[in-house]
């Protein structure tokens, strides 16, 4: 399962809410915002570390470089889980089955549908 | 309350109030009550069908009045409301009126199919879950009826909300869910979206105030009789709900 670490916590607190909610707008922004600042750091050497120019050249097209892979990944995992979907065609004919049945037991109780 | 495995489902103290908002649902109420009584008769456990009928003109209300001679007063109850006032204010409206302990939130028109509640019941004791969520995305969940297109949507839309909202549950828009009583009205309380959008926000509220989440498979299967009510612009609305939620939770 996905999600299955914090599911076993096995409490839940009365009022669990707490005094100030990061947004996950707020998340990505700050998540986006450090991701970036490193980069920048790297590829323009803003600190005057005297990086290597090999860093350099590689952190540079680097935003480029994870964009296209996260789009890969994306459509790969958004197809691989379309191909995968069920299609529950017993559990349509069940319920085909079960609907005769209470029509069938309805009308002998008196329902006039 | 503590689950008591030695003793059988009937003497359980808890009891299960399973709301059923209708409109214009005449020809699946009588079906889906059937498989209700069906299922908690041979599972055993304690409950009542709460009908929400906003004045469908279909008469959907003059059928539940029948079902409600033929299963009783215990437990058939009707909450109807003169008109039409929506999806989410139903719930809210039926809550008001259960009495059980816990109380299941399902579609009447037998996409959701009562065969699963024992399931959510037995995940629900397992855990302790503040709340059960029925998914198609996971395990032996599907659907039927659905075309490559309405699937490759769904799918997509699921992606993008599991990457941008990290809810912690594998399905957002579905709404067949089991929740304790008061976890549902704390939620119920804070959800200001409407329509489609509530049971997505009500899943992402929930990962908040951290409730813990079970999930169970279900089959989806589309609905045999009436029409749909909330086709229209899913999409639209689907897009307007995520960028509300991703910006305000
Ligand atoms: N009381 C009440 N029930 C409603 C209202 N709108 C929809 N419902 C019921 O809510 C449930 C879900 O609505 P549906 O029309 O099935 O929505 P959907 O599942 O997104 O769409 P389809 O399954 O494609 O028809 C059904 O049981 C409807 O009868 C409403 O305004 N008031
Ligand atoms: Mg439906």
């Amino acid at each position: 399962m996905l999600l299955s670490s914090s599911l076993f916590s096995g409490f839940s607190p009365e009022i669990p809410a707490p005094a100030f909610i990061m947004t996950k707008l707020l998340e990505w922004l700050f998540g986006v915002s450090v991701v970036g600042a490193a980069w920048a750091l790297v590829s323009f050497d803003l600190l005057d570390l005297s990086l290597p120019q090999t860093y350099r050249e590689v952190a540079w097209p680097m935003p480029l470089y994870l964009l296209v892979s996260f789009g890969c990944y994306s459509l790969a995992t958004v197809g691989y889980r379309v191909a995968t979907f069920n299609d529950c065609d017993e559990a349509s004919n069940e319920l085909q089955e079960q609907i005769k049945e209470a029509k069938e037991d309805l009308r002998k109780k008196g329902l006039k549908m | 309350m503590a689950s008591r495995k030695t003793s059988p489902n009937r003497d359980s103290r808890d009891k299960y109030s399973i709301l059923l908002p209708t409109y214009n649902e005449r020809e699946n109420l009588p079906l889906i009550v059937w498989l209700l009584v069906k299922y908690f008769g041979e599972s055993g456990y304690n409950y009542e069908i709460i009908v929400i009928d906003d004045g469908s003109p279909d008469g959907t209300l003059e059928v539940a009045e029948q079902l409600q001679k033929i299963y009783g007063e215990d437990k058939i109850l009707l909450r109807p409301r003169a008109t039409k006032l929506g999806l989410g204010t139903a719930y809210i409206h039926g809550i008001k009126h259960a009495t059980g302990n816990f109380i299941i939130i399902m579609d009447a028109d037998l996409s959701h199919h009562p065969k699963f509640i024992p399931e959510f019941i037995e995940k629900q004791k397992e855990g302790d879950y503040d709340l059960v969520s029925g998914t198609r995305y996971q395990g032996n969940g599907g659907v039927y009826g659905w075309d490559l297109r309405r699937k490759l949507i769904s799918r997509g839309a699921n992606f993008l909300t599991q990457v941008l909202l990290r809810p912690g549950a594998s399905d957002l828009t579905g709404s067949f869910r089991l929740y304790k009583r008061a976890v549902l009205e704390s939620l119920v309380e804070r959800c200001v979206s409407k329509g489609y959008v509530f049971q997505m926000e009500m899943i992402i509220r929930a990962r908040q105030l951290s409730y813990t989440i079970g999930e169970v498979p279900i089959s989806f299967v589309d609905r045999v009789y009436g029409e749909s009510k909330l086709g229209g612009n899913e999409i639209v609305s689907f897009v307007k709900g995520l960028i509300t939620l991703f910006a305000t939770t």
